[in-house]
């Protein structure tokens, strides 16, 4: 077991150091949608969570981080595929909500998206 | 004496750098023309990232689709929706600061959770500059269609990849009717 951070110009990277570049983009997305009070900040903090799981996707799949009968092959790269597509179609619906939204209230703020609160 | 540099390993430092910079640009900006721009430059770092772990195909469709699709239509809804009090707005310190350290948490964790497994350390150099150089646009488009060439006793993708077509045009369609303008009723003449 090689060390994580030693050597890090002169060997090659593995699935580790992936899936930390993943969750640093997942976490800012989560903050993201956590704080951001325009609804298409909050669009793009679904974005950066959706590439996260694309990154971890295609690391567990790559054939250069870790070359055994554990990967999961060709498998991660279709799968990060089918997120990609998804994430537009999720774009187009979310986008046009919003534009719905700052048509009837002249606002994009969630905070004052109440009415369906009880 | 030095080995020489291992350049792959290089570019996901320089790719891994943009992506996650400009992530952190998109949580702690206020502006929201300038967080479309970070994340324009997010997903493209993420882009070099597919390109650097072998996936030509997806790092391409990430750079068409992504950066040039879905972007391109939350920058359309940026600029629909950009009155002045609306491109900066400010969230209280304290709600930052909550956030900023439930984040940090859930950073460790999953930091912690990656580096846990000694099997995803990454392999030494001899074996990764032994591992052939494998296109996938071909196995990715054949297992769409349903035969896997790269692994024949795997299941192919036929069924997901119409149901992801429909899926889409259903949503599309579903999108452009309800973005669309409303008629003004006219009062009824006579």
């Amino acid at each position: 077991m090689q060390p994580l951070l030693a050597n890090l110009l002169t060997e090659p990277v593995g699935v580790s150091h992936y899936l930390i570049v993943g969750a640093v983009l997942f976490v800012c997305g989560v903050l993201c949608m956590a704080t951001k009070r325009n609804a298409l900040g909050i669009l793009m903090g679904i974005e950066l969570v959706l590439n996260g799981s694309n990154l971890n996707f295609i690391a567990f799949g790559s054939p250069y981080l870790r070359n055994d009968p554990g990967t999961i092959g060709l498998d991660g790269q279709l799968m990060s595929l089918f997120v990609i597509v998804l994430a537009a179609a999720e774009a187009a619906v979310a986008l046009a909500i919003a534009l719905n939204f700052y048509n009837s209230f002249s606002s994009i703020d969630v905070d004052r998206a109440d009415q369906l609160q009880g | 004496m030095e080995p020489p540099i291992y350049w792959p390993s290089f570019f996901f430092l320089l790719f891994s750098a943009i992506a996650c910079a400009f992530a952190v640009a998109v949580v702690l900006s206020a502006n929201i023309v300038r967080m479309a721009f970070y994340l324009v430059m997010s997903l493209a770092g993420t882009a070099g990232l597919f390109f650097v772990a072998g996936a030509d195909f997806v790092g391409a469709m990430q750079l068409l689709i992504y950066v040039g699709g879905t972007l391109v239509l939350l920058i359309f809804g940026v600029m629909l929706t950009s009155q002045d009090r609306f491109i900066s707005m400010k969230t209280n310190s304290f709600e930052m600061g909550m956030a900023a350290g439930i984040g940090a948490c859930l950073l460790a964790l999953l930091v912690w959770a990656a580096v846990s497994v000694p099997e995803w350390r990454g392999l030494d150099r001899a074996t990764a500059e032994a591992v052939p150089l494998q296109p996938t646009a071909t196995p990715i488009g054949m297992g769409l269609l349903g035969v896997r060439v790269d692994a024949p006793d795997k299941s192919g993708y036929l069924l997901i990849f119409e149901i992801i077509s429909v899926h889409l045009l259903v949503v599309l369609i579903g999108a452009a009717y309800l973005a669309r303008t409303r008629q003004r009723r006219r009062p009824m003449a006579g």
